[in-house]
């Protein structure tokens, strides 16, 4: 994964609400059992037609579009099945960063993940955003949790530990098996009411 | 456990707080920062389409399952409902379940495969082998774990990373979610007619498809405790499709009479202890503080159907199609969203939902494929004949439910209306396997999407119970089933 710091870009906006990730990659690409390579069935039914030939008026195939890197979207994306292929798409397409009033919260999640960085922001900035979309150019300083444009700069909230993962990229499991006394000891003496086997 | 925890437990706490306190395994002190906690994970389940780059990313970095014997997994999304003995039509599906039984030889974990007597749809098989347990928690890189809420246990779904991690590690990290309590009040004319469908899907409408984003739903109220199992999973089951982490129904003698005897389930005295302790505990404490608490009244309520691309899209059966200003009530987003809606489904404002043909019906997935769900929808089709312009399929959820519905003669019931009867599995809830509809074609579905392509590129689905759709079925168009019963 690549640490995240800060980057700048134009937008990529997608002026719809409730994003589904049944949208971000429909199920017929699910069958992979491989972790890269989605980037070509990103949003595949909106933007490709029934014989395969890409939609003009897609955004994803505005080639002027083509080299941005942050995607500007609506309320609850995300929403829906829990299939990180939804992420793994986005990032193999080159989106860095996810602008958006609100999150689901499954992705959200998978999201921190990938290297992904999901950001809210209050919707008169998203509207202003999307009124702009066009020309505006962002910067995201993941240190500094802000998000400037324009003269706007705008702070962002994100957890200690999500933050963390983005900046160094680090392996999740590998810190968890840090708490090994921990879970051995639960496993010893809590180990629950609740199940016969345990 | 430290002295802070055991004060906070004197507190009033609800169903939610006590599961969670129960399986905390490590607490950041610094909880104004919001860091997630360490939590145990009791139970642990696995599907083909998910976890083979968790398994990869184990492989890689050469590490093990730490308890496999609270790891379980089954075949569901991609399976054939038809003709099993053939080799499968597509090789990606064929090699992505071959994946799953490698991985799960190789690591050391059970496997209701393709052909084994327990395999069936995740959610549906759980609670049928007692896995499912009160108090416990579950996880699966799948969303509508929150089904196993109906049980008092806490579900929820994870990614394909957090699958991964749960594998090496059986902990998850969370970040602790508000509790949401919905109240269920009225006196439900739970007349055949109406079912706990028709209540969830009312209840999307009203909070929306991100009512529940960041929250613990427990349901509450007089009329969940005379809902059988069936019912209770079918309402947690679709506790995602508003976005809420999980569902959750606090346990009572339903419960524990229904794990009696399961495969899994503890047994005899073991489980008569544990049913006392769970009797006990397992429920909110009377002025436990929920962060938000709506009620809904389903005294008047009528079959819910949806209209639109997504669960909150729902109108009564006897609605017209909705114009989009009625919908939005002068939200922007949501008139662009009902617009784009009626323009996929191919539906005009104001025309009566009941004017509107059906081709295909489908009567399955973990929302309603149990046994109860497809008795009921029997008893709709039971002497009439499937519409000449429809085809229909019943997909029952497991193996088991089949066996079942078999032994009492449900099979022969649809089969002569007209009604394929299939093998079990996720089938067109989501049609990764060859069972899709065509573009342009409308389904009358039991399933808990209706999103864009979901049950096929450029398909049209409309949500209802398994008696709605069976009316559907016979009529060949949307039909109010309460004249019909
Ligand atoms: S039946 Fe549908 S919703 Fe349920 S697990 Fe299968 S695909 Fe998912």
């Amino acid at each position: 994964m690549t640490p995240f710091k800060s980057i700048s870009s134009k937008l990529i906006p997608i002026d719809v609400i409730n994003i589904d990730t049944d949208q971000i990659i429909p199920k017929q690409f699910l069958k992979l059992v491989q972790k890269t390579g989605y980037d070509k069935f990103l949003f595949y039914d909106w933007r490709f037609d029934k014989d395969g030939n890409p939609k003009r008026e897609f955004v994803l195939n505005n080639p002027s579009y083509r080299d941005r890197t942050i995607l500007l979207v609506r309320e609850n994306f995300g929403s829906g099945s829990s299939r990180e292929h939804a992420v793994w798409a986005l990032r193999d397409f080159g989106i860095r960063a996810i602008v958006a009033p609100s999150f689901a919260d499954i992705f959200y999640n998978n999201c921190f993940k990938n290297g992904v960085l999901p950001i809210i922001i209050n919707h008169d900035h998203i509207e202003y955003l999307f009124n702009h979309a066009e020309t505006v150019k962002i910067n995201i300083d993941l240190t500094a949790q802000s998000i400037e444009f324009d003269s706007n700069i705008i702070h962002f909230e994100i957890s200690e530990s999500n933050k963390k993962m983005l900046m160094e990229g680090i392996d999740e499991i590998g810190m968890t098996f840090n708490f090994e006394s921990y879970i051995s000891d639960y496993e010893k003496t809590k180990s629950t009411y609740s199940l016969g086997v345990v | 456990m430290s002295s802070t925890n055991s004060i906070r437990h004197n507190l009033p706490r609800t169903l939610f707080d006590k599961i969670w306190d129960d399986h905390v395994v490590y607490q950041q002190s610094d909880r104004a920062k919001k860091q997630p906690t360490l939590l145990y994970i009791d139970r642990h389940l696995v599907h083909e389409v998910t976890s083979p780059q968790a398994f990869e990313g184990l492989r890689i970095k050469n590490r093990s399952v730490r308890r496999p014997n609270l790891t379980f997994a089954t075949m569901d999304h991609n399976v054939p409902t038809s003709n099993r003995s053939l080799p499968l039509v597509d090789n990606t599906s064929a090699m992505q379940m071959q994946a799953l039984k490698q991985n799960c030889n190789d690591f050391g974990i059970t496997l209701y495969d393709m052909d084994s007597p327990n395999q069936g749809i995740v959610h549906v098989i759980g609670p049928e082998l007692g896995l499912t347990l009160p108090g416990s928690t579950i996880v699966c890189g799948d969303s509508h774990t929150s089904t196993h809420g109906a049980f008092g246990a806490l579900a929820f779904g994870i990614g394909t990373s957090e699958v991964e991690h749960v594998l090496a590690t059986q902990c998850l990290w969370v970040n602790k979610p508000e509790n949401f309590e919905i109240r269920i009040d009225g006196i439900f004319k739970n007349s055949h007619s109406l079912t706990a469908k028709d209540i969830i899907l009312y209840i999307i409408r009203s909070i929306g498809t991100s009512g529940g984003n960041g929250a613990v739903i427990e349901y509450r109220g007089e009329v969940l405790s005379r809902f059988s199992m069936a019912e209770r999973l079918t309402i947690c089951n679709m506790s995602i499709e508003c976005g809420a982490r999980a569902g959750l129904i606090a346990p009572d003698s339903t419960t524990f009479e229904y794990i009696r005897d399961r495969l899994f389930a503890p047994k005899g005295k073991d489980l008569d202890n544990l049913i006392n302790i769970w009797q006990d505990r397992l429920r909110s404490d009377n002025s436990a503080k929920f962060e938000r608490t709506i009620s809904i009244d389903v005294s008047n309520l009528a079959p819910q159907i949806t209209w639109g691309t997504n669960p909150s899209m729902v109108i009564d059966i006897t609605d017209s199609i909705p114009y989009p200003d009625e919908y939005s009530h002068g939200n922007d987003g949501l008139k662009k969203a009902a617009l784009r809606a009626l323009n996929y489904m191919d539906l005009t404002p104001g025309v009566p939902i009941t004017n509107i043909d059906v081709d295909r019906v489908f009567i399955g997935s973990c929302t309603n494929s149990r046994l109860q769900d497809l008795i009921e929808a029997s008893n709709v089709v039971k002497g009439r004949t499937v519409a000449p312009n429809v085809r229909a399929m019943v997909v029952p959820g497991s193996q088991l439910v089949k066996t079942q519905a078999e032994r009492i003669g449900l099979d022969e019931v649809f089969k002569d209306a007209g009604f394929e009867w299939r093998d079990s599995g996720c089938s067109m809830c989501l049609g990764m396997n060859p069972d899709i509809l065509s573009s342009g074609e409308r389904c009358a579905s039991t399933s808990n999407r209706n999103f864009e392509g979901r049950q096929g590129t450029g398909g049209r689905t409309h949500l209802m119970s398994p008696v709605m759709a069976a009316a559907a079925a016979v009529k060949g168009k949307f039909t109010d089933v309460r004249e019909m019963l």
